[in-house]
């Protein structure tokens, strides 16, 4: 027995049975997707499935398109969840953790739950399901990934580099132009992080607000895997993957600021 | 007249935190170009004060003046005020160069104008071709510069300053304050600098305002100050010094540690109980001789750097602190002399504890929020409101505060030579002062007990 005591003193060892997860449930796919992408059905290496994205107009539409829903989405969030943000955080103006909970509330429910009430409700008070309602269910559902980190970092903010700004003269609305913005800029980027990524890759609220009549990148990739077209959905999914992995980049400068200023990636 | 002498006029300000009161009826009036210093310990209400009169803080009652203009209810962007805050506060997303430029920015002044202005802000602060560092890759002395430079440049009529210097080690700190008084000099703005620290107070100002429980205890220049304490918080609060009890036996004769000595003060009246405050520098120690006001002996020698700090028990068990350049050891006889000059009096304070207290029957009476059994009172009728004193030192203090008959806790502690004057407060806020021998530490919660036969009653009118 003392083989295992001794595994389990050392602190590093403690992380082992992640470590085991990771490589099964993470890397193993991520690699499977990788080598699927480039074979054919016989398992020949091919770039077919990658000229076949691109020379078939439905898919890239459907890509750009995605894409698009994604941006619209994340403006909308950033335009609601900003000043939501800002208000909650303003002792001022806010004094009760209650409304905080109460925006974050909706992030302990089910997707698919709030989205199936949505189409219910919808249904109820006559409203046609299609691109408005979608966009609405992407805002929806994707709104407290926005409020949150931009509270967090407004909330951690240094309220002296406010009254300093009063200090030197700055009215109400420069110490915000000039201070409060600039400073909670990595909680919006962290925000952008958390709706634009997963907003990319929902096929369930575009299937359902949309009655299946509108496709998104996401459900490309899941009608293509169900139909048995594994090599083609993998590649998909590694261009979207690519796509994401390029947005990170993107704002990987400010993620230093982040880390140390209260954004929550 | 008034307004034409004085930059900033604060009048009768008293500011609350819910049930606390920070600011008691606190009035500053402060000449144009003075370096006016806010002391006092942690607590006393003096950055409270510099917040208000800055802006960001607003006074329950009184009203604040600057340059003639009653700016009580001016927002803070708009007062001719400048602050360097005491973290600093520098802008973590600007360069050094955007922070000091901030305010004029904001005041749309020539670019041109603005990049003149910042060299000239940042040569006095000793950082000239710091202009494109990223403010956080300075040092603690370099960001508290750069605050610096970012308030001087609006050429604000005042500069408030709050504990600028507190977050610097002590080398750094000595350097600075000699650059603080010689910015002063050279801007010619009136600075109003908040401190708990009384060395740097008597370095820097032209002007002290000693502040303890939100009022303003004594105001002064720091020779006054540090030689005419008015009450013995301020002279316990400002250098080291041995605090006594005396009798002012007549016009320039004082007595106290059982001797009439000479001294310089008059005008308290005969056998007046008074408070004797020595410096610890002012006592000159020396082998026995005959020609010595005082005997003792030498309990302790501690070496300081510049001189050996001693203290000295005399006969009838007085312990006195001396400061001087030559040691003595440790359980030598020694003599003591202190000039006339150097003996300083203070009227007391207080004699004994007064409060307000309600007859509830004829041995029972309420106050400090409790009921004390007192001594039969046969002219004096149930419900009826009475003065009630208390001498200090028959005031009990337990160390169990169930023992008491009520609670409080010890506030403010005063060595007297032979024995401690402490403050105690009770949950209501009353202040009861004991004298006693017991050591007790600062905020140490009591019982407290009186005896009925101590228990002093008056009837107020009667």
């Amino acid at each position: 027995m003392k083989w295992l005591a001794k595994i389990f003193t050392k602190r590093s060892n403690w992380s082992l049975p992640y470590l085991i997860f990771l490589l099964l449930f993470v890397v193993l796919p991520l690699v499977l997707i990788f080598i699927y992408a480039f074979q054919d059905n016989d398992g020949n290496f091919t770039l077919d499935n990658f000229s076949k994205f691109i020379s078939n107009p439905e898919a890239a539409n459907t890509f750009v398109y995605s894409i698009g829903v994604a941006i619209i989405t994340t403006l909308l969030c950033i335009l609601l969840g900003y000043p939501a943000a800002y208000i909650l955080s303003n002792r001022d103006l806010c004094r009760s953790r209650v409304m905080v909970v109460l925006f974050i509330l909706p992030m302990w429910i089910n997707i698919l739950v709030r989205t199936l009430a949505t189409v219910a409700l919808f249904d109820f008070i006559r409203v046609p399901l299609g691109e408005g309602a979608l966009i609405f269910g992407m805002v929806y559902n994707f709104l407290p990934f926005m409020i949150y980190p931009i509270y967090n970092t407004m909330q951690k903010m240094d309220h002296s580099y406010i009254e300093a700004a009063q200090d030197l003269g700055a009215s109400p609305m420069k110490v915000f132009t000039k201070v409060v913005a600039p400073l909670s800029m990595p909680g919006v980027m962290s925000g952008i992080m958390m709706v634009f990524m997963p907003t990319i890759s929902t096929f369930a609220i575009a299937e359902l607000l949309t009655m299946n009549n509108i496709k998104l990148f996401g459900t490309t990739i899941q009608e293509n895997i169900n139909n048995g077209m594994w090599n083609y959905g993998a590649a998909l999914s590694l261009i979207m993957l690519v796509i994401i992995f390029a947005t990170n980049l993107f704002s990987d400068e400010d993620e230093d600021r982040a880390s140390n200023e209260g954004g929550i990636i | 007249m008034k307004d034409s002498n004085f930059i900033i006029e604060l009048s009768h300000i008293s500011k609350s935190f819910g049930d606390k009161q920070v600011l008691d009826d606190v009035s500053l009036y402060v000449k144009k170009g003075e370096f006016v210093t806010i002391l006092g310990p942690s607590g006393c209400g003096k950055t409270t004060l510099l917040r208000i009169l800055a802006g960001f803080g607003t006074a329950d009652e009184g009203e604040i003046k600057i340059g003639g203009a009653d700016i009580t209810e001016v927002p803070p962007h708009e007062r001719p005020v400048n602050t360097v805050f005491q973290r600093y506060a520098l802008f973590p997303h600007l360069n050094v160069y955007d922070n000091i430029a901030f305010g004029l920015k904001l005041k749309k002044v020539k670019q041109d104008e603005i990049d003149v202005r910042v060299r000239k802000a940042l040569k006095m602060v000793g950082m000239t071709d710091y202009e494109w560092r990223d403010v956080n890759s300075l040092s603690g002395g370099q960001q508290q510069r750069v605050a610096i430079a970012r308030a001087i440049i609006n050429r604000p009529q005042v500069l408030l300053l709050d504990e600028p210097l507190a977050a610097l080690d002590l080398k750094m700190r000595k350097d600075m304050q000699m650059e603080l008084k010689d910015m002063h000099r050279t801007l010619g703005i009136t600075f109003v600098y908040v401190t708990h620290d009384q060395e740097e107070a008597l370095t820097l100002s032209d002007t002290i305002v000693v502040m303890s429980e939100g009022r303003v205890q004594q105001i002064g220049t720091p020779t006054d100050i540090y030689n005419e304490p008015v009450n013995s918080f301020v002279a316990d609060f400002i250098g080291e010094s041995n605090i006594l009890n005396g009798v002012m036996v007549r016009d320039k004769v004082v007595k106290f540690m059982g001797r009439e000595v000479d001294c310089v003060d008059k005008g308290f009246g005969e056998n007046m109980p008074v408070d004797v405050v020595i410096r610890p520098e002012d006592v000159y120690i020396m082998p026995p001789t005959d020609s010595g006001m005082f005997e003792g002996v030498v309990q302790s020698c501690i070496f300081k750097g510049v001189h050996y700090e001693m203290t000295v028990l005399t006969p009838d068990g007085y312990e006195i602190m001396i400061q001087d350049y030559n040691a003595f050891e440790v359980g030598q006889s020694v003599s003591m002399i202190i000039k006339p000059s150097d003996i300083h009096v203070m009227k007391k304070e207080r004699v004994c504890n007064c409060f307000e207290g309600k007859m509830i029957d004829s041995t029972h009476v309420e106050m400090l929020g409790a009921s004390f059994v007192c001594s039969e009172q046969p002219n004096v009728e149930g419900g009826e409101t009475v003065e009630v004193e208390v001498d200090f030192d028959k005031v009990e203090l337990m160390d169990n505060k169930e023992d008491g008959i009520t609670v409080g806790d010890v506030r403010f502690i005063l060595y007297k030579g032979d024995h401690y004057h402490l403050t105690v407060r009770t949950e209501d806020g009353e202040n009861i002062y004991v004298d006693t021998h017991d050591v007790w530490d600062d905020r140490d919660i009591v019982g407290v007990r009186i005896m009925p036969e101590d228990i002093k009653i008056k009837r107020i009118n009667g």
